[in-house]
């Protein structure tokens, strides 16, 4: 990918070089972000990790989804700038943006009927003109995606009658159709039982790990955060709290100072990440 | 305060018009009467019939509004987007053209059936399905049946020109050229239609809470939903035969009464009729000096007016998707 | 899926089941939806056969070989009369207009989800009707500055409910929202014209109110010849836009749509098509209504069928037209028709609505 030369770019040419050891296509310098005239974020500084699983993390309404929505330029900053490989995101023209950065919204809409496999073939979209409806490429990507989410069987059922695992999974497929390095899931999990919830984010990891590809998720559930996490981000109020390894920020205290919960946290038995166990307080 | 407001409202649109008359002659007309003072007859022979006309179609509006708003638990019911006045109008075309109704007190038992077969389809559409429809579906459902209805009536009219030429004149929506009396026919039906409304707003505050809450809370649905349909059927069809189809009022009152008094119905029902009467009083005073020697039907004035407080209203809301 | 032209899917494994007949060449791939145009070649064919059973039955019955005489060159005093002056004329009109309709039915109920949001019902027609009814009484306007004050209507009318819905992005709702409220203002308008003029003029704004053909000549067919010329291309160019935007404003955006540019895009073709339908015949309703859920029904597809809606707007017109002038002892305005079809579709649709709670 040409990710890995802009990359230097965007270092050398970095303010603030310091700031973050690892490499990053995706950040956020110091913006500031609201609905109509209420302030939800302000001056928020990220740096999003190549090639890692970033887990945004907080309670209700701290800010988490709409600073999703401004990295992926669904949402204006009010001031700073979100950059992508170096350019602020809004110059870049929004075909370009969606050939590099892909995004799952919380509730995405399926149109009444449509076929598993001409939803993910929409993901495609931005690879696509008039004179190029369906090329060869356009094939593979689909058949890729719709394999890397186990749902190549379903490919002709109508979305419809999937159950809300599977049909998790289609909109993810979708969006891995679209090929991009980044790709950001808002709350991938809402609405599943645990069992899917499981099933989507093994599907997430296994993403990272086969296609080294950089995911960032809102997510709601704090020790599914942690295991699956490489790179934590805890929110409150609009402001990041703390940032880095799950194994290293996630403490009793951290979690009472984003959450307001008094609890214990242990290593988790079956993979050794954090592990909070709220305290019995009855 | 409320009642101030009323009284002035009264007195402002018994003054005002072609003929302005001070506000002082208005008052002692009614307590200091003199039968050889000119503004005083026109005060009490021909201006107080009209007023006492825009008290009646704007309690009927006013209260309308609110029942509907309350019993289908949403903030954009409004007699004229949901399709009541053009049921209304159409019952009323098929009177004049079919069966030789003139004048409107005949008008006025078409204009009830009308009113109320559509405010049964309303009801249906509004609240059938688990949870009824959202705000945005059934307005749009309203929207379609209006648009419906009024191809119907054209359909009549077309064939019909002097029902045309009477229809036309009542359609704006108007308080002028009424009979005299019309107010005192139309008042039973209005004052019938309020006492059930008031009745009703119990009922609805536990509605409000949803259908389940509300069966909890030990309200027996069917009853409440079938005197709240009563209510709006008779003060919206009142309404509409005295005063031709007026949009908007309906919808604009309940929420200017809840800002003011809060959400609670045995407050909010009152309000809205009280302020129903002041806002008719209002459009129809103004509509008779904004283009003085002639004048613009209150009708036309309410939905002029109507239009971008609705669009404010829509603007400030957050509301489901359709 | 059928693979046609010059690749095929190397790795031999069965292709994925996507709806459409891929065409490759060098340079360009094309999905090709064959359902779709079976539809539409369908639906001209009967647009055809209805069209030539216009012209020849009427007050007047011609036979249809002389209607043949005529099209194809031998022409007689009678044929050159009743179908050269009469009934050609409208019959065309009667199908660019309800293909004009179609289109902008079908682009309006898929932007704002709801097969309820056509032009004709959510007010994008009352604006229209307020330009022309305007030219007609205030400045007593002949037939070409009635149309051009119905488009005039109708585009600011659209521009206007845009701007008044606009709020960081406009979200279907609102719009649906705005332009009932401005419908019912405007329509009030409307009414206050109506109520000014001399009660003949107004018999005659009624007729044009509900949509009428009769003594529609060449000159509103060029009209519409032209909308459709200048539109028609641009409402296909946009169906792609349109299917991404179902997907919600949030994927769209994220798959590299410029939502609001589009949406206006949309709109602005959509009543541009409207409007100048209502130029040449009125604001003919239901049409843009039914001709959307008819399309979509018989292609059997999920997505806005932008042209098949189309040729089945032709398709109702023609035959309202056909229906209006014959079925009862005196012509009626072929509003009244469309009416007539489009009320029960509106009255099921509502109900089955209320019952699956999809209202």
């Amino acid at each position: 990918m040409k990710g890995s030369e802009t990359v230097v770019n965007v270092d050398a040419s970095s303010p603030r070089p310091s700031r973050s050891p690892r490499p990053s296509r995706l950040r956020a310098d110091g913006i500031s972000l609201g609905y109509e005239d209420v302030p939800v974020i302000e001056g928020l500084d990220l740096d999003i990790p190549d090639g890692q699983i970033t887990v945004i993390v907080g309670p209700n309404a701290c800010g988490k989804s709409t600073l999703l929505r401004a990295l992926s330029r669904l949402l204006k900053p009010t001031r700073g700038a979100v950059l992508l490989d170096g350019e602020l995101i809004d110059r870049l023209p929004t075909r370009e943006v969606a050939r590099r950065l892909g995004l799952l919204p919380q509730s995405p809409i399926a149109p009444e009927g449509i076929l598993v496999v001409d939803l993910v073939a929409r993901g495609r979209t931005p690879h696509q003109s008039l004179f190029q409806q369906w090329s060869d490429e356009d094939e593979a990507a689909v058949r890729t995606a719709l394999d890397a989410t186990g749902t190549l069987e379903l490919a002709d059922r109508s979305v419809d009658e999937l159950s809300g695992g599977q049909r998790q999974r289609v909109w993810i497929a979708m969006a891995l159709a679209q090929q991009t390095d980044l790709l950001l899931l808002d709350e991938p999990t809402t609405f599943l039982d645990i069992t899917h919830q499981v099933d989507v984010l093994n599907l997430v990891h296994a993403l990272h790990r086969d296609q080294g590809r950089t995911v960032v998720m809102v997510l709601h559930d704090l020790n599914l955060a942690c295991r699956y996490a490489h790179h934590i981000v805890a929110m409150r109020d609009g402001q990041i709290v703390a940032a880095g390894a799950p194994a290293e920020v996630v403490d009793a205290e951290l979690v009472s100072r984003v959450f307001d919960l008094e609890c214990s946290v242990i290593d988790d038995p079956s993979s050794g990440t954090p592990l909070v166990i709220p305290t019995d307080t009855r | 305060m409320l009642v101030a407001l009323s009284v002035a409202a009264f007195f402002l649109s018994l003054a005002l018009g072609t003929k302005s008359i001070p506000i002082s002659d208005a008052i002692s007309a009614y307590f200091d009467r003199d039968p050889d003072n000119l503004n005083h007859l026109i005060v009490r022979d021909l201006r107080q019939p009209r007023t006492m006309l825009g008290i009646v179609v704007g309690a009927g509006l006013g209260g309308a509004g609110a029942l509907m708003q309350g019993v289908t638990r949403n903030p954009l019911a409004d007699p004229g987007l949901l399709g009541v006045n053009a049921g209304a109008s159409f019952a009323v075309v098929v009177g004049i053209s079919f069966f030789g109704v003139t004048g409107t007190v005949g008008q006025v038992w078409f204009a009830l059936a009308g009113a109320a077969v559509a405010s049964v389809v309303v009801y249906v559409l509004g609240t059938t399905g688990r949870s009824g429809a959202t705000p945005v579906r059934l307005a749009l459902a309203g929207a379609a049946l209006a648009a419906l209805l009024f191809a119907l009536t054209r359909t009549v009219l077309l064939s019909d020109e002097a029902a045309l030429d009477e229809f036309r004149f009542w359609a704006v929506g108007s308080l002028a050229g009424r009979q005299p009396d019309l107010a005192n026919q139309v008042a039973p039906f209005i004052i019938a239609g309020v006492v059930i409304a008031f009745a009703a707003a119990r009922q609805l505050n536990a509605l409000a809470l949803g259908d389940e809450a509300a069966r909890a809370l030990g309200t027996r649905l069917g009853v409440a939903r079938g005197v709240s349909v009563l209510g709006i059927m008779l003060l919206c069809g009142a309404a509409v035969a005295a005063a031709g189809p007026i949009v908007f009022v309906g919808l604009v009152v309940p929420h200017a009464a809840r800002a003011w008094f809060g959400p609670d119905q045995r407050w909010l029902i009152p309000a809205s009729v009280v302020l129903g009467v002041v806002l008719i009083l209002l459009c129809d005073t103004a509509g008779r000096l904004v283009s003085r020697p002639a004048e613009i039907q209150v009708g036309i004035m309410t939905a002029v007016l109507g239009g971008p407080m609705f669009i404010l209203l829509v603007r400030r809301t957050r509301m489901a998707q359709l | 899926m059928t693979t046609l032209g010059l690749d095929t899917p190397g790795d031999g494994s069965a292709p994925l089941p996507l709806r459409g007949v891929v065409v490759r060449g060098r340079n360009y791939s094309m999905r090709l939806d064959m359902r779709a145009i079976v539809v539409c070649c369908l639906l001209a064919l009967g647009t055809v056969l209805a069209g030539l059973v216009s012209l020849s039955v009427g007050s007047f019955d011609l036979p249809v070989s002389e209607v043949f005489g005529h099209l194809f060159g031998n022409r007689t005093e009678a044929s050159e009369f009743i179908v050269g002056r009469l009934r050609l004329p409208r019959t065309l009109i009667a199908a660019g207009v309800g293909f004009a309709f179609g289109m902008s039915g079908a682009i309006f109920q898929a932007l704002v989800r709801n097969p309820l949001g056509s032009p004709d019902l959510i007010g994008f027609n009352s604006g229209a009707a307020l330009g022309a009814v305007i030219v007609i009484f205030e400045f007593e306007g002949s037939r070409a500055e009635i149309s051009a004050g119905a488009v005039a209507g109708g585009l600011i009318a659209a521009l206007l409910v845009y701007a008044f819905a606009w709020k960081r992005g406009v979200q279907a709702y609102r719009l649906v929202l705005v332009g009932i409220g401005a419908k019912f203002a405007v329509d009030a308008l409307v009414d206050y014209e109506l109520t000014r003029a001399d009660i003949r003029d107004v018999r005659e704004a009624a007729v044009w109110l509900t949509g009428s053909l009769n003594g529609r000549g060449w000159d509103e067919f060029r009209t519409i010849v032209l909308a459709l010329i200048v539109l028609a291309p641009l409402a296909v160019l946009m169906q792609r836009r349109l299917d991404r935007l179902d997907l919600g404003d949030d994927t769209a955006a994220a798959l590299g749509l410029q939502v609001s540019r589009v949406k206006l895009a949309l709109i602005l073709v959509g009543v541009g098509l409207a409007s100048l339908g209502v130029a040449a015949a009125g604001p003919v309703a239901f049409i843009a209504f039914v001709a959307g859920p008819v399309a979509r029904r018989l292609v059997s597809s999920p997505n806005a069928c932008i042209v098949p809606a189309g040729f089945a707007g032709a398709f109702l017109m023609v035959i309202a037209d056909l229906a209006a002038r014959n079925l009862l002892p005196t012509e009626v305005p072929v509003g009244i028709m469309t009416a007539a079809i489009g009320g029960p579709y509106l009255l099921w649709l509502l109900h089955r609505q209320a019952q699956t709670g999809a209202l």
